[in-house]
């Protein structure tokens, strides 16, 4: 038992190198995001595309290379109960703003 | 026994089908294999604290607008000092990985001196929050003066809070590490600590992205 | 010194609130003269407050929730009698502000402290043995979870004597819940003891939720699962997902109450709408979270006494996921009126109607389960005969409710009264009194008196129908909910009828509480020595009544659905024979107790502004978790040689029974021969 388990530490718990790779990306991710808005060289529709992307990105990143998720953990509940949770956000938080931004117009808050 | 190495469990790729898979879990049970299983009841934990902080996050989405005469977004928020504090942040969760990595390697020195490195970039980080803070409230931009900064206040101060929680948890840590040494309840402990704090860089990202970046803007 | 505690705070000039504490406080001194005289306090510390086990922490929830139903339906006793006279200038008996305290701490105390606890109790006590497990995942949290749940329970109960509690209905819809408009006490009451029992159920939700993945025993797979189990933990993937949206956003009300800050206040940039918005949409999910685990017990009811196989198990699983998605995308049919286009309340409406769909095709499952089955009409299948027809009516007047344009008209009448009593009584307490009776062997080792047992169901489905009839046919005439006195003498009748349903469904509640009574002093007729006293078909049939702490000797083997009817039919009966090991068992720890009296003090300190009780108390929570963090003797192994003690005693017992009974069930005879 113990065996198996040295055996596959270094694949599924990351080394190093993939700490440093995450490390890096996520440096570029953030500097390219902060970057685009702090010289303001882009027009805001490309800008906030740009910053979400990095954005998404990154949560990808960190996932992969620093929580290690991965389709096999515990099987799979990991990964399945971040998904259900995601879909459960998209579900909260998108319902909500589409239910204030419909009561804002219709209530002629402004 | 296998609970040497439990805290792995939950990066631990499974060989099995899904049947056999399990049977080999609820026989481990047999022999209360419990450490994985604080870790993966803890990522779930982290799951439900992820539907607050959506929660915060569209409550102050709605009540970006409702500035009530006072600050709008971009007049307060200043990037090169965000930036500061969100490179604090990242290379705090890195340097949790490389003190996992020690404990993988059953190096508990090396694990409590990455821990006291990152125990310090998170306080840097929860720091400069504070200073943040505290200048907005000395300006008189405090949470009660508007909804926009009532949300923004709670959104970004529930972030410290669990940082500085994490750095409580840390010190208890190494407290553990030193009294207790690593074994089958301090090593998923150690994990459950990566899980959160990695955990909280990922809604660090869309702090900074949504909230400070995205405000500036406008 | 004590912030806004005065003697002021306690209203002694009320003489029905003193009656109400006068009564209380002789219950309680009697109870703890009753516990010191008989020098139970060691045995209640050892053996029940500082448990572990699922079992007891299971029948600890459900006492707490049958006291707090008695509590809850004196509230409505009261708001029934008083609608019943004041009409026409009269004012009854209850002024305005008593009123809406009153219906405000029916709608809390109903849903947190006794449907809540119900559900959690019965999950606790049952899940475990259907999975074969030893205990849950985490079983100190678990022992915290009740103990948070109890916080609320007594900060609950404490505002009735000290203070006041919430005017402001069950969900203390802001801005009336601010500061402004609820300058007293009462809604920190209430913010208090939902947040710290929410704490709890959040935790109970996670620990179900990793206990049901992750202990399961050898061959259980998810398919396999008995349906109580998968509509439980549905049910704790709901708890999971919706019951933080409910502590963000009490924590924003509370900032805005202690703070002032202003996410829900009228000015400075506050939007109260977006209270309601996100209130409901932790409070849909919270109604599938109740109604679940009911349609579970009665899905193992109807199955147990038709003696089959339950009709269309995966369709029921799958049902019950659908129903769980669902139930996070129409929260807004509890705001219609408030103001959102045609588009958003099209949307939430059709997507409530579609709910209906899968909800139906578990009527079918159990209509099609009973059709030729030998059922046995036993006071569990009569609460769920009830429960298919009462909750039909009430998921028809729900699609009626679903109807935007028909919304706009029934909103905030008694037809909205009606319709969740009508569901939540026919689904969720039917359901729940279905489950103490079929399961109330297993915990206590006897059954349930069966004739009081269909005397309470006869009360209370004819008090219901009796009681909310009235309420429906009233609403159609313009009669709104919440109304401490109304003008239209033409109503008076029908809410006469209403009070007489309601002390219709008093009976059935006395019945019930006979019921315990008259089972005790019969226990030894109605002793359960086989464990199986219903011919059940699930695991926790499988071991003795009441269960031995361990819960299995040996843990099963499952190879099929009803695992224990399989064994049944091939006379295999593992769990219980030598020769046995050394089982792993968690101790039984102080910690979630204590930890829960500072969280206690901590919620009444802040409820009164008492800061620096507020700071004692959370450090004395901080400090007694560290203590708990830093204490590693958590566990111990029971020894084969006690193992072998119990199971020996049980094997004697059934070989004594199958003595003395002639008509022993040859299954009787098998386990003795199998020891």
């Amino acid at each position: 038992m113990s065996g198996s388990h040295v055996s596959h530490d270094d694949a599924s718990h990351g080394s190093v190198k993939s700490y440093v790779i995450g490390l890096i990306l996520s440096i570029v991710l953030t500097v390219v995001a902060f970057g685009m808005v702090m010289t303001g060289a882009f027009s805001t529709l490309t800008t906030v595309i740009v910053i979400v992307g990095a954005a998404v990105l990154q949560l990808l990143v960190q996932l992969i290379m620093f929580l290690h998720m991965n389709t096999k953990a515990d099987e799979g509940w990991n990964l399945m109960s971040f998904v259900f949770t995601v879909k459960i956000l998209v579900l909260v938080i998108g319902g909500s703003l589409w239910i204030m931004q419909n009561l804002h117009l219709n209530m002629m808050l402004d | 026994m296998a609970t040497d190495t439990l805290g792995n469990q939950i990066v631990q790729p499974s060989e099995h089908g899904h049947d056999q898979g399990h049977d080999v879990q609820a026989h481990q049970h047999d022999h209360h294999d419990a450490g994985g299983m604080k870790v993966f009841g803890f990522w779930v934990y982290l799951m439900s604290d992820l539907i607050i902080f959506g929660t915060l996050f569209a409550t102050y989405a709605v009540l970006i607008k409702g500035t009530a005469g006072g600050p709008t977004p971009s007049e307060i928020f200043n990037l090169p000092f965000i930036l500061v504090g969100t490179m604090l942040l990242l290379f705090s969760s890195f340097t949790y990985g490389m003190a996992v990595l020690a404990m993988n390697d059953n190096r508990l020195g090396q694990l409590k001196a990455w821990l006291w490195v990152t125990f310090v970039l998170g306080a840097g980080f929860v720091g400069m929050e504070v200073y943040e803070f505290r200048e907005l409230i000395h300006e008189g931009f405090g949470p009660e003066r508007s909804g926009f900064l009532s949300a923004f206040f709670t959104l970004v101060g529930t972030h410290g809070l669990h940082v500085t929680f994490g750095l409580i948890w840390m010190l208890v840590m190494l407290v553990q590490l030193q009294t207790k040494g690593l074994n089958a309840i301090t090593r998923p402990r150690i994990m459950c600590l990566s899980l959160f704090w990695h955990f909280l860089d990922i809604v660090w990202i869309c702090v900074f992205t949504f909230v400070y970046l995205m405000g500036a803007m406008a | 010194m004590f912030g806004k505690l005065n003697w002021e705070s306690i209203p002694y000039h009320e003489p029905i609130i003193m009656s109400v504490v006068a009564v209380m406080a002789v219950i309680i001194a009697g109870l703890v003269g009753w516990i010191t005289y008989s020098k139970s306090w060691g045995y209640l510390w050892k053996e029940w407050i500082t448990s572990v086990d699922h079992k007891k922490l299971g029948i600890m929830y459900f006492l707490v929730a049958l006291v707090m139903l008695i509590r809850g339906f004196a509230d409505a006793i009261m708001m029934r009698s008083q609608q019943a006279i004041a009409v026409g200038g009269a004012e009854g008996y209850l002024p305005p502000e008593h009123y809406d305290q009153i219906f405000t701490a029916h709608g809390v105390i109903m849903i947190f402290f006794v449907a809540m606890p119900m559900v959690i109790g019965l999950m606790n006590l049952v899940v475990p043995l259907q999975i074969g497990a030893r205990d849950v995942a985490y079983p100190f949290l678990n022992n915290l979870s009740f103990w948070l749940f109890a916080a609320g329970v007594i900060l609950v109960n404490v505002s009735l004597f000290v203070g006041e509690f919430a005017k402001t209905g069950w969900l203390a819809y802001a801005p009336l819940s601010g500061i402004d408009y609820s300058p007293g006490v009462g809604v920190d009451y209430w913010i208090w003891a939902l947040q710290i029992s929410g704490i709890g159920t959040t935790l109970t939700g996670i620990n179900f939720f990793v206990t049901i993945l992750k202990m399961r025993t050898k061959g259980m797979t998810l398919f396999r699962m008995p349906i109580f189990t998968w509509t439980s933990f549905c049910a704790n993937i709901l708890i999971i997902a919706s019951f933080p949206i409910l502590t963000a956003t009490i924590a924003m009300l509370t900032l805005d109450r202690y703070l002032g800050m202003n996410f829900f206040t009228n000015d400075l940039g506050g939007n109260q709408m977006m209270y309601v918005n996100l209130i409901w949409a932790w409070g849909h999910p919270e109604v599938y979270i109740l109604i679940l685990p009911a349609f579970g017990v009665f899905s193992e009811v109807i199955s147990t006494f038709s003696k089959k196989r339950l009709f269309g198990y995966h369709t029921m699983v799958w049902a019950t996921m659908a129903i769980s998605f669902l139930a996070f995308v129409v929260w807004l049919h509890h705001f219609f009126t408030m103001g959102a286009g045609a588009n958003v309340n099209a949307f939430f409406g059709i997507m409530t109607m579609i709910i209906a769909i899968p909800t139906g095709v578990k009527i079918f499952n159990w209509l099609f389960t009973m059709y030729r089955g030998r059922l046995e009409f036993t006071s569990p299948v009569l609460w769920t005969l009830g429960f298919i027809i009462t909750f039909t009516l009430g998921g028809m007047t729900g699609v009626m409710l679903a109807v935007p344009a028909a919304n706009f008209v029934l909103h905030n009448s008694l037809f909205v009264i009606a319709h969740f009593h009508n569901v939540i009584i026919g689904g969720v307490v039917f359901g729940m009194l279905a489950g103490l009776t079929f399961w109330f062997p297993k915990a206590f080792g006897f059954k349930l008196d069966e004739t009081w047992g269909k005397r309470s169901f006869w009360c209370w489905i004819i008090g219901f129908f009796v009681t909310f009839t009235p309420l429906y046919i009233l609403s159609f005439y313009g009669a709104v909910r919440r109304m401490q006195s109304y003008a239209n003498p033409e109503w008076q009748p029908l809410m006469i009828v209403s009070l007489i349903g309601a002390l219709i469904i008093l009976m059935g509640i006395a019945c019930t509480v006979i019921q315990f009574v008259v089972s005790y002093r019969n226990r030894e007729q109605l002793r359960d020595v086989t464990g199986d006293p219903w011919d059940g078909r699930t695991l926790e049939w499988s071991t003795s009544s009441p269960a031995p702490f361990y819960n299995f000797a040996h843990l099963p083997n499952v190879k099929a659905i009803d695992a224990f009817w399989e064994m049944k039919q091939a006379g295999e009966f593992e769990t219980s024979r030598p020769p046995y090991q050394d089982i792993h068992m968690p101790k039984n720890t102080a910690a979630g107790p204590i930890i829960s009296l500072f969280a206690t003090i901590l919620g009444f300190a802040l409820v009164w502004h008492i800061w620096w009780l507020a700071i004692v108390s959370a450090l004395g929570v901080f400090v007694s978790f560290l203590a708990r963090i830093f204490n590693d003797d958590v566990d111990y192994y029971v020894p084969a040689a006690e193992v072998e003690l119990i199971e020996r005693a049980h094997h004697e017992r059934l070989a004594e029974a199958s003595k003395h009974d002639a008509h022993g069930n040859g299954r009787i005879g098998t386990m003795g021969g199998q020891s």
